[in-house]
């Protein structure tokens, strides 16, 4: 342990500001990245899943249109 | 080998592939990760020179070579996309840029932080950092132009285009610090041979560095199965995966 106490941890030799700048930022961009990640591919195969569903329902609405015109005739 | 790489060229066993070496790569990239950052924040001793400010190293040079490193992943995908046509390769490459473009960023802040206490200036114009600014904006321009067209495949070549051309600035980056004389340091860590610092500095280099790499790894393979069933969003395989699966 190079520290002596919470404090001087914090205080980094005088650093301070610099080394937890560039800790916070890196972390902020990591997260941020993984984050956006995880994000665009669930929002991916929502959005393949619902023009599956879309699709689908067409494909009802034909079915039975094309039957319901049978019956008629 | 090309019987042995053929299946990989089939998408939908990519996909699967990526999704099982995922967790793996993210479970390891935690561990490492963990025990290097502890180690680095709270045990690594201060340097005589920089006092504590020198704890930045520890993501300074990880971030600054895997930003190089994904790069060359990058151009070698979109190399063999032009010449070779394999389809799957522009979907690696767009899949690596934006990891690329957070760990140049990630390279040139916290570069900027730890020169403004040890130069007196957040930055200067020299070699080292002004061709690190330069592999930015190319990766910026990579990602522009894979979102520019809604053709993927189109997109594919022009971003690859732009990625092969860019190669010529990593020889730049990697040497800027020996042709120039530059505010910039020499390199401290070489791949090969001995390191030119105190073991109790390497390993939790050594650590910090696997840990991003793994974690680019895991975010790579995530990406890479996002652009696969995008790419892909018209195949019968695609539609029963998303349909049948809930995660």
């Amino acid at each position: 342990m190079q520290f002596d106490s919470f404090a001087s941890f914090l205080d980094m030799g005088g650093y301070a500001f610099y080394v937890w700048l560039s800790f916070g930022a890196s972390a902020a961009l990591i997260l941020l990245l993984i984050f956006s990640t995880l994000f665009s591919h669930k929002n991916a195969r929502a959005n393949i899943a619902r023009q599956v569903k879309r699709e689908q329902r067409l494909q009802q609405a034909q079915a039975q249109a094309n039957v319901s015109e049978s019956t008629s005739q | 080998m090309w019987k042995w790489l053929h299946p990989y060229a089939n998408p939908e066993v990519s996909y699967h592939f990526a999704g099982k070496l995922k967790p793996w790569l993210g479970l390891s990239s935690a561990l490492l990760l963990t025990v290097g950052l502890i180690w680095a924040l709270l045990f690594a001793p201060a340097d005589y020179q920089q006092g504590e400010s020198f704890r930045i190293f520890y993501i300074h040079v990880p971030s600054a070579i895997l930003s190089m490193s994904i790069y060359l992943a990058m151009a070698i995908a979109a190399l063999s996309s032009l010449v070779w046509q394999v389809r799957l390769a522009d979907a690696s490459a767009a899949a690596l840029a934006p990891i690329g473009a957070v760990f140049t960023a990630i390279a040139l802040l916290t570069g900027a932080a730890w020169g403004k206490p040890m130069w007196g200036t957040w930055w200067v114009w020299d070699a080292r950092l002004t061709s690190e600014l330069i592999l930015l904006f190319l990766y910026l321009g990579v990602i522009a132009l894979h979102n520019a067209f809604d053709d993927k495949q189109m997109a594919g070549k022009a971003a690859g285009i732009l990625a092969l051309v860019g190669v010529i600035n990593l020889p730049i980056i990697k040497y800027s610090v020996e042709w120039w004389n530059t505010l910039h340091q020499g390199p401290t860590v070489s791949k090969l041979g001995a390191p030119a610092m105190a073991s109790e500095m390497y390993w939790p280099f050594v650590l910090c560095f696997f840990g991003f790499a793994l974690l680019v790894g895991a975010v790579a393979c995530v990406r890479f199965q996002t652009e696969i069933i995008t790419r892909n969003k018209m195949r019968p395989w695609v539609r029963n995966l998303v349909t049948s699966e809930v995660n």
